[in-house]
Formats: C-alpha cells, sequence, structure tokens
C-alpha cells in the first residue's frame, strides 16, 4: 500500500503532553515536517518557551535550548548572532510572546534578527490554569475574568502580528489558524515561507498560529475549534499580513 | 476501495477531531482503553475510506497514517 501520510522525521518519537485536542501538536508536526523537507535537522536550533511548550525541546528532533520566561527570542539573537550559520526559531505561547516576552519580541522585530517565531495564540494561559492573556476577547471568561473580560477595566485584546507588520525589521508577517484541514495546510504554507525568509538572510519572520485550548476554554475539542472559528477568527487579523518586497515594490 | 488509515492507539487521547473532519464518516470512537485509559478510534467501514488524509493532518498527536490501496495490485 501506498503511504499517503506518515510521520516525520522532524519530531522524535516521544508521545506528546498536551491535553486531548490540543492544537500544539499539529503545529509540532507541521514544523517537524518543515525541518525534514527544508533538509534543516542537522543544522537548527530550537528555543523552547516556558508554558505548555515549555516541554517541546523534548519533541523536535533537533538541537534546543530552553529560555527563561519570555526571553525565547533574546536567546535566539545570542544563538543566531554566534552561529549565523544555522537556522534558529522560537516556539512561543502568546503567554510567553506577548505578554512577559512583549518588550522581547518588538525589540528582535525591531532589530531585524535573522530568527524565525512561531507564536501560538489560543487566548489563555494554559500552564497556569486558564488565567486571562493579553489575547482573551472581550466577554471571554477565564480563571482570573470570571464574569467575562470587560475592556473597561482589564483593556482590550492585542493582536501582535498587526503591530508587528509596522516595524521595519519585520520582513515576514503571517496569522494563521490551525482550525480545519485547509487552515492547516495555510499555516505550513505560511512557516514554509517565514522559513525561507530566515535562510534567504532577509529580516526577522514572524508566524501567528490561532490555536485551541479546550481544557482551560471548558469545551471539548471539536467545539473549541468552532469557538477558535466563530469567536476567535473574526477578533485577529488573518493572512499574510506583510511579505519581504524587492525594489519596485514586488513581493518576493 | 481498501485503504487503511492505521491507528497508533498508545498515542490516541480520544479527542475526535479525527472523526469530525472526516468527509465519509470512517473513523469512530472504539471500545478498547489504552494504557492512559483513553478509548482509541478505530476504522468501521474500511471501504468508505477515500484516504484524503483530513484525519492525519488534524490529529494532534500524530497517532495516525493513511495508506492508499495502489490500483492494479
Amino acid at each position: 500500500m501506498k503511504p499517503i501520510f506518515t510521520k516525520t522525521k522532524g519530531l522524535t518519537d516521544r508521545p506528546f503532553h498536551y491535553c486531548p485536542g490540543c492544537t500544539h501538536g499539529i503545529i509540532h508536526r507541521l514544523i517537524g515536517e518543515l525541518l525534514e523537507e527544508m533538509n534543516l535537522i542537522e543544522k537548527t536550533i530550537g528555543v523552547a518557551p516556558v508554558g505548555c511548550s515549555g516541554f517541546c525541546e523534548n519533541y523536535f528532533a533537533c538541537d534546543m535550548i530552553g529560555a527563561a520566561h519570555g526571553r525565547a527570542v533574546a536567546v535566539a539573537t545570542g544563538a543566531k548572532r554566534a552561529r549565523p550559520d544555522r537556522f534558529v526559531f522560537t516556539y512561543q505561547g502568546d503567554g510567553d510572546g506577548a505578554s512577559i516576552g512583549l518588550a522581547e519580541t518588538i525589540s528582535a522585530a525591531a532589530r531585524g534578527e535573522r530568527i524565525t517565531s512561531i507564536f501560538v495564540n489560543n487566548a489563555i494561559y494554559g500552564m497556569t490554569g486558564g488565567q486571562m492573556a493579553p489575547t482573551s476577547l472581550i466577554g471571554q471568561k477565564t480563571s482570573t475574568s470570571p464574569y467575562g473580560r470587560d475592556a473597561e477595566t482589564m483593556g482590550f485584546p492585542l493582536d501582535l502580528p498587526k503591530i508587528l507588520t509596522q516595524v521595519e525589521g519585520a520582513v515576514y508577517v503571517a496569522s494563521v489558524s490551525v482550525d480545519s484541514p485547509q487552515g492547516i495546510k495555510e499555516a505550513k504554507k505560511a512557516l514554509r515561507r517565514a522559513f525561507q525568509v530566515q535562510l534567504d538572510g532577509l529580516g526577522y519572520s514572524f508566524v501567528s498560529i490561532l490555536s485551541t485550548c479546550p481544557t482551560n476554554w471548558g469545551v471539548n475539542p471539536v467545539e473549541a475549534l468552532e469557538w477558535l472559528q466563530t469567536k476567535m477568527k473574526p477578533h485577529f487579523a488573518l493572512g499574510e499580513l506583510k511579505v519581504p518586497t524587492i525594489e519596485g515594490g514586488d513581493a518576493v | 476501495m481498501n485503504n487503511l488509515v492505521k491507528i497508533n492507539s498508545e498515542r490516541c487521547k480520544s479527542c475526535g477531531l479525527c472523526i469530525h473532519v472526516c468527509p465519509k464518516d470512517v473513523l469512530t470512537i472504539g471500545e478498547i482503553a489504552n494504557s492512559k485509559g483513553y478509548y482509541t478510534v478505530e476504522m468501521k467501514d474500511q471501504t468508505m475510506c477515500i484516504a484524503c488524509a483530513f484525519c492525519a493532518l488534524i490529529c494532534p498527536d500524530l497517532a495516525l497514517e493513511v495508506y492508499r490501496e495502489e490500483k492494479g495490485k
């Protein structure tokens, strides 16, 4: 029988520790597949965040570094500047990249570091028990906003990829969603492009991936996908928000 | 058609996303639990499978592999 879909060599054989239905696993697989397809496994340094995906260093088949909370891009900057021949990516959640690490993320983009950041946005703090995140939606119930997020006292959700499009050093910014097989294919396409931007040495590339957290949203995995489609997707800018241009303004 | 979705039941967490996206309703939650206690997914109708691999694309735990039957064999 002809294999249509088999496990990638870009990931180790260790089973994921994530909750059932958590889309971290899908995003891990997309990165693993790209590392294999682009022949990068042996020359990649990945930087793991703090959060649910803090243990992702166990799953990728490349070299990994565990960074302090929010500082993954800062660690990746050091790794890339010391070894410019290596492919360096960070894997961060919204608590890591948009909350405690907001300054690092924007500063790295402003410096145009030749690294790739993969930013997983599930609108909640997963590992610590479902507290409100900077990306939580207005009206969203979390353990620290039990009556729903109120813009008056808790502010508005942050759309990080949209902010990064304003930063000159960030040359590729995309926002995708892994809510359906089609969305997953688009996410892989965006990741491939982001990886290529780094390999071409163009600058900072950033891919935001809308993701689910069935456990802390308090819904089952299938309902979580529907919540992502109906509630989250309308609130965040989606698609390739910024692509590298050559002289004359044509997309590369 | 006699395509195959190979299920690594020890990795399956019974989240049901594969069942949700399957266009031909080929998969179902079985009655056998794995060592973690999850009732794992199994194929209920192999003849209906079109090997589109949507299930494997959305599986968050790399539990599924998809094989297509080759013609004339």
